[in-house]
């Protein structure tokens, strides 16, 4: 099975899985962190809200519009 | 001046229409003059808003120059009592000459500046490069505007409205017709004061159609959070020579970095279009000439883009007095681009005028009376 990190934690997914779908097995679900310092979590699942927003290989990236692939390295800070 | 008693059927001593930066301005101003203010907002979107809040002296004119500089220095003063969402920075412009010609732009408008007391400094392209390292190479130089800054002019409006609300009060309220001293609510209700102040920006005509004002529509896009990669200010000195010079649709580059680490792109010009939709090919055009000026922004995630209208008067200077038809009605609108940067200078021209306390600067160019003129007496 294919396997890439968020924040470091492996994770397995079955193929055309979305990163925002592997967040939710991730510790607190969530893509980022808000200027005021809340955390936040993928929320229209299209691409509009921007809420989703991570960084995949050093690269800003929508969550729910980027499909999983083996060795990605997900972030979800700052 | 006033309690309960001596109001007699007043709303307040004066109704603003407009609780924009150039509304709160001057409600703000004349309470600190012991007036009570009414403000009516009809919540709809507006310039405040939509805008940079970039506060910018600029000088096309001794007017234009005269009060940006009064007002940016009136910003700075209060800066240390706003509020941290207010985001006030004062991080200085650069204006950025590509060529021969904008680098005597340059030294004019470094000329100009400094005879009103400006710090301004002229950079050589490796002053520039080492001052502002994301830049393009290339560039021939730059002049640095000191006092210029930025600020989130939706938060600094709500500041300025709330901060003497023993003085200030607010009403989500739309005005349907303003008739000098007395305006009619979209309700129906009849409200009237002893002074009414205009400044609800664009939207102004709607309630005084012999104003002379224009929309020009601009096009703005935020980026995602960055670590920093610019201190100043950025626009082009194309700003002003070439690319918004005429009347045909534009695009200049002119970017700043907000203290959340977004980039904030503008800028575009169209005339006579009102339709609020983002013009893809517009947006596409000014994020061209963004990128040709800060590479590093075509690696960048944009987060939202919008537009906005910019209310601009035929000479580019606000009205700024009582309506010359209107005993009662006064006016505080066509600032143009600059409402954000020109609201506190505004206001206290406003309160000079409508209180005939001396004022800070030369009223002149700012009357209603060069554009509204004397009525005709048969």
């Amino acid at each position: 099975m294919p396997e890439l990190s968020i924040d470091g934690q492996p994770f397995r997914f079955a193929q055309g899985t979305t990163v925002a779908a592997a967040l939710m097995s991730s510790s607190d679900r969530c893509s980022r962190t808000s200027v005021s310092g809340q955390r936040r979590a993928p929320l229209c699942g299209m691409g509009i809200c921007q809420e989703c927003r991570v960084s995949i290989d050093g690269l800003r990236r929508l969550a729910c519009q980027t499909i999983c692939r083996d060795g990605m390295r997900v972030e979800t800070q700052p | 001046m006033t309690d309960a008693a001596t109001l007699q059927g007043h709303a307040a001593d004066v109704i603003v229409i407009g609780g924009g930066i150039v509304g709160a301005a001057c409600a703000d101003e004349l309470a600190s003059q012991g007036l009570h203010v009414l403000v009516l907002d009809g919540q709809r979107p507006a310039a405040t808003a939509a805008g940079m809040g970039h506060l910018v002296v600029l000088d096309h004119s001794t007017a234009e120059l005269a009060l940006g500089e009064y007002s940016v220095r009136a910003w700075r003063e209060l800066a240390p009592q706003m509020p941290d969402d207010c985001a006030m920075r004062t991080n200085g412009t650069l204006w950025l000459a590509c060529n021969e010609e904008e680098m005597e732009e340059a030294e004019r408008k470094q000329a100009a500046l400094s005879e009103y007391g400006l710090a301004c400094e002229l950079l050589s392209g490796a002053e520039l490069a080492k001052a502002e390292p994301s830049l393009r190479s290339g560039l021939l130089g730059a002049l640095k505007v000191s006092g210029d800054g930025i600020l989130y002019a939706p938060n600094a409006a709500r500041w300025l409205l709330q901060r003497q609300s023993s003085r200030v009060v607010q009403r989500h309220a739309e005005v349907a017709e303003v008739q000098g001293n007395r305006v009619r609510l979209a309700s129906g209700e009849w409200l009237q004061a002893p002074a009414v102040v205009l400044a609800s920006g664009i939207y102004a005509r709607e309630l005084c159609p012999d104003l002379p004002l224009q929309a020009k529509k601009g096009h703005l896009l935020i980026t995602d959070r960055y670590p920093a990669q610019i201190s100043h200010t950025l626009v082009e000195l194309g700003y002003v020579t070439s690319a918004h010079k005429g009347n045909g649709p534009s695009v200049a580059f002119n970017v700043q970095q907000r203290p959340t680490g977004q980039l904030f792109i503008g800028s575009s010009r169209q005339f006579d279009n009102h339709d609020p939709e983002v013009d893809a090919a517009m947006l596409g055009r000014m994020l061209r000439r963004a990128m040709d000026f800060l590479p590093v922004l075509g690696d960048m995630t944009g987060l939202r883009s919008w537009t906005g209208f910019r209310s601009a008067s035929p000479d580019g200077q606000p009205l700024i007095g009582e309506h010359p038809h209107q005993p009662g009605l006064w006016l505080a609108v066509g600032h143009e681009g600059l409402g954000v940067t020109t609201a506190t200078g505004t206001a206290r021209l406003l309160a000079a005028q409508m209180l005939r306390t001396p004022p800070p600067l030369d009223l002149e160019p700012y009357l209603p009376q060069r554009f509204i003129g004397a009525r005709a007496h048969a």
